[in-house]
């Protein structure tokens, strides 16, 4: 300190005060200059078009509803969507051939009526089905859409599904002209699909976004941005996308042109904000402002407190460990695979370990909501129970050191994505295996990108792997690990599996397919091919005032073209 | 003045190539890429996807004609977002994250300066102590726990009173602003208020306000002119980076708010590997960050009479 002391300590006090007085008039002053900089910034906001216009979660009065969504679809062209935002939107804003209706039977759309036979589907139209300018669609669209699919230059993910008809693949791979693809229309409202074999369930396959139809004269004036923005789509279904701020909201009204108006109650579906953030759509919802979200674990104590009516149900995927089947992994060696299945008790992982609410324990690759020959698959087929038995499983790893000339198995990497819930089930995965058969875990915890990286590459021996339907047939899970699968990244190969599933793609008869489903469900078992680890859950809450909000497993996520709001008890 | 200002902004070129070319080698060099997606791609496919966006060519052959383009401010277009410009993507997303920002800094800069002033004035009695712990949460308490809390806090307000008195998220009106940008804001106005406070202790005791009590300056006289223009140089110095630091960091609250600023894409597409937007947003924050330093000194040469721009 210098001599400041001198001065007394009145005048101190003195200066103080009135130095104190004039911080407050600065400290008033800039309350307004922020108010006035803040309305500038207003201005400045409205320019650049930005705004979420805020609405309540339901609006009985004008039939709308807002609600949340977790990203961004990265552009909404049927061709190339396959994230679930997009799915889900498409959903609503197109629609197709056929539907599936509220308890999942497939139910007549834009074609009234269908016939498949071992070469050919033939779909009738209904003529006074219009796209969102009023023009009729016809069998033409989805011919091009389809040949748009599958031009090799686009790249879509999806092109696959297209491979069913005549020369699809020959098309995606570039060796064939777009023309020669099987489809023909001999008048505008008849769709002849040649099939390229005998498919059992192309009917449920042209549900799928990827075989929403597109119409040629509107797509060529978008200059390859279509379905970038609201005014590069044309729209078929009960909703169009009547603004779109990206990054921000989507607002879907009412398609005047729709076909089946009489179905439809809701006129506007706000999808006002884009987060990720389960917590923060939690309190978007608790503030009454979004009428659907789903919950995360964190939040279910939160939820249970404000005594909503929680659901929950499967989500359609399964997860499970995946081995690695190359040559140069032990993971090959069958009787340690074995000794690992007999001693991972995966009802411990779900109810114990994880315990997520609707999640259950995984015991096939095929999950419990699939359909066999008249009711559900897993029903008229059940899977092998497992019996844990860890002597046998030590047997089986003696064994095992034996056959690959090893006195101790070195330590096995498990691959695994950076979310919490694989933290979790790696460490358990880890542990259970370290006190059973003393075998060591070594996690190697990648971002997606990276661990599809080494997937691919198959620089793994474990791998924590999930996969969720494409269509509503067992064959988008059976033929999974089929040696000619892209998908199957630990590359087993077994021309018994490869066998089997040739069958159930090729028969059109339900019991002849449905019985080699049972023999690749019994065969991942007996040869130990991965290790089923649950049917995840997924647990939502919906505004009571709004019914008829239905989640599918395949498809859009969750659907709302039939919800309706009913008045305030 | 001006072949100071000159010598600057050749110099932020240089820093922003640098940054350009660094992050392009680094991005390439982390194992995966941007076309690989939950379904595995077929060669072919995945061959004319390269060839779509140029990935087919050699690495330094890429590197080039990205440099080509950035100098004619073409960044291309995304990997993710298919049909979207980079360009695009920064002209709608970055005056989002700006307004925010500059509102987080204003309520930084204006809160920092009157609270480090007041506490520097009340030093070691109860309003200094009490802002003085409040500052120390303010630092250490990462944001995205004030913006979850923040947030709640608002929910339990709007239920407790039955009417919406702030929205909780979104974005368009300045009533969504308010929040967010004092949640943004909050741990620079801490920062500020410490330096403020100590920079303001210092000229409390300088020779030169002595000097002015002695010569029958007016007390308000002495506090605006000598105490608060002298203590409030440190702050700007520091203003420059913090404007940069917070209107590009403000992807957590970007995300808890739902506000479709471009921290958002700018994560996002880290974590996609997409390249091209990637690079976009770190040149574009990079050249905004070494903009924002040289605003600062420049207007440094101004405020503070002892800097010569030479």
């Amino acid at each position: 300190m210098s001599n400041t002391h001198i001065t007394s300590i009145d005048s101190e006090d003195a200066f103080a005060k009135s130095a104190a007085r004039q911080l407050l008039i600065y400290g008033v002053g800039a309350v307004f200059v922020i108010g006035i900089l803040m309305m500038g910034l207003q201005g400045l906001a409205s320019i650049v078009g930005s705004g979420t216009t805020t609405a309540d979660a339901i609006d009985i009065e004008n039939q709308s509803i807002t609600i949340a969504i977790r990203t961004e679809p990265p552009q909404l062209n049927s061709t190339l969507a396959t994230d679930s935002s997009s799915g889900m939107i498409l959903a609503h804003v197109m629609e197709g051939l056929l539907r599936m209706s509220m308890d999942d039977q497939l139910e007549p759309a834009i074609a009234t009526r269908w016939e498949v036979t071992d070469q050919h589907a033939t779909f009738w139209l209904r003529r006074d089905a219009k796209w969102s300018d009023g023009v009729a669609i016809t069998a033409h669209d989805f011919m091009f859409a389809w040949k748009t699919a599958l031009l090799p230059e686009l790249g879509s993910e999806y092109a696959f599904l297209l491979y069913a008809i005549k020369n699809g693949r020959a098309i995606n791979e570039g060796t064939m002209p777009p023309d020669s693809l099987g489809v023909s229309a001999p008048d505008d409202f008849t769709l002849v699909v040649e099939l390229e074999r005998p498919i059992a369930f192309f009917d449920k396959m042209v549900t799928f976004q990827t075989y929403l139809p597109i119409r040629e004269d509107f797509y060529n004036t978008t200059d390859g941005k279509f379905g970038a923005d609201a005014d590069q789509m044309l729209y078929s279904g009960p909703f169009v996308i009547s603004n779109w701020v990206h990054g921000s909201s989507l607002l879907l009204e009412r398609n005047p042109h729709y076909w089946n108006q009489q179905t439809i109650s809701l006129k506007r579906i706000h999808i006002g904000y884009i987060t990720s953030d389960a917590g923060a759509t939690l309190n978007f919802f608790k503030d009454g402002k979004i009428a659907y979200t789903t919950l995360l674990a964190e939040n279910l104590n939160d939820a249970l407190e404000q005594r909503w009516h929680i659901q929950r149900e499967q989500d359609g995927t399964v997860f499970f460990l995946e081995f690695n089947h190359r040559d140069e992994r032990i993971t090959r060696n069958r009787n340690l695979r074995r000794a690992m299945q007999l001693v991972m008790d995966m009802e411990e992982l779900v109810y114990k370990v994880t315990k997520l609410p609707g999640y259950i324990p995984g015991e096939s690759l095929f999950p419990g909501w699939l359909q066999g020959v008249n009711d559900k698959f897993r029903k008229e087929y059940p899977v092998t129970k497992l019996r844990l038995n860890r002597e046998s499983a030590l047997q089986h790893l003696e064994l095992a050191k034996q056959e690959l000339g090893l006195d101790k198995i070195p330590e096995i990497v498990l691959l695994t994505g950076d979310n919490p819930v694989s933290n979790i089930q790696s460490e358990w995965t880890q542990a259970v295996l370290k006190r059973e058969l003393n075998i060591d875990i070594k996690i190697d915890k990648q971002i997606f990108k990276q661990r599809l990286a080494k997937m691919t590459s198959g620089d793994f021996d474990l791998v924590m792997a999930g996969w969720g339907p494409d269509y509503d047939d067992p064959l988008t899970f059976g033929d999974l690990f089929a040696s000619w699968n892209l998908n199957n990244r630990g590359r087993y190969n077994n021309p018994e599996m490869d066998r089997l599933i040739e069958i159930a793609q090729l028969s059109v008869d339900p019991t002849t397919r449905m019985e080699a489903f049972a023999g690749i469900q019994q065969l991942a078992f007996d040869d130990v091919v991965l290790l089923p680890m649950y049917e995840r859950g997924v647990t939502y809450v919906v505004h009571p005032q709004l019914k008829d909000v239905k989640r599918r497993v395949v498809g859009a996520e969750v659907d709302f073209t039939r919800a309706y709001i009913v008045p305030a008890r | 003045m001006w072949k100071y200002a000159l010598k600057r902004v050749i110099q932020g070129v240089i820093t922003v190539w640098f940054i350009a070319t660094a992050t392009f080698f680094a991005m390439h060099a982390v194992p995966g890429d941007p076309l690989s997606g939950d379904k595995a791609l077929t060669e072919r496919i995945r061959a004319n996807l390269e060839i779509k966006y140029g990935l087919d060519k050699p690495l330094f052959t890429q590197y080039v004609i990205y440099l080509k383009n950035i100098s004619q401010g073409d960044f291309g277009i995304s990997f993710t977002q298919e049909n979207r410009q980079v360009n695009d993507i920064i002209r709608e997303h970055f005056p989002v994250s700006a307004t925010l920002g500059i509102l987080a800094i204003v309520f930084a800069a204006v809160g920092g300066v009157l609270w480090g002033a007041l506490t520097a004035l009340y030093r070691n009695r109860w309003p200094d102590t009490v802002i003085m712990f409040l500052v120390i949460l303010g630092i250490s308490v990462p944001s995205f726990v004030v913006a979850a809390l923040g947030q709640l806090s608002l929910v339990k307000l709007n239920n407790l009173t039955g009417v919406s008195i702030l929205p909780v998220g979104g974005w368009g009106t300045v009533w969504h602003m308010i929040l967010p940008s004092m949640v943004l804001g909050l741990g620079t106005m801490a920062y500020l208020t410490r330096l403020m406070r100590s920079s303001m202790l210092e000229i409390i005791s300088a020779d030169y306000i002595r000097t002015a009590k002695a010569k029958g300056v007016p007390p308000t006289q002495i506090f605006t002119r000598h105490q608060l223009r002298n203590a409030i140089l440190p702050v700007i110095t520091v203003l420059g980076p913090s404007i940069a630091a917070i209107t590009t960091g403000g992807f957590v609250v970007e995300i808890i708010f739902a506000i479709p600023g471009l921290g958002r894409y700018f994560v996002q597409a880290v974590q996609q590997l997409d390249y091209t937007v990637i690079m976009g947003t770190t040149v574009f924050y990079g050249a905004f960050l070494v903009f924002m330093v040289i605003v600062v000194d420049i207007i440094y040469g101004y405020i503070d009479p002892r800097v010569r721009l030479e």
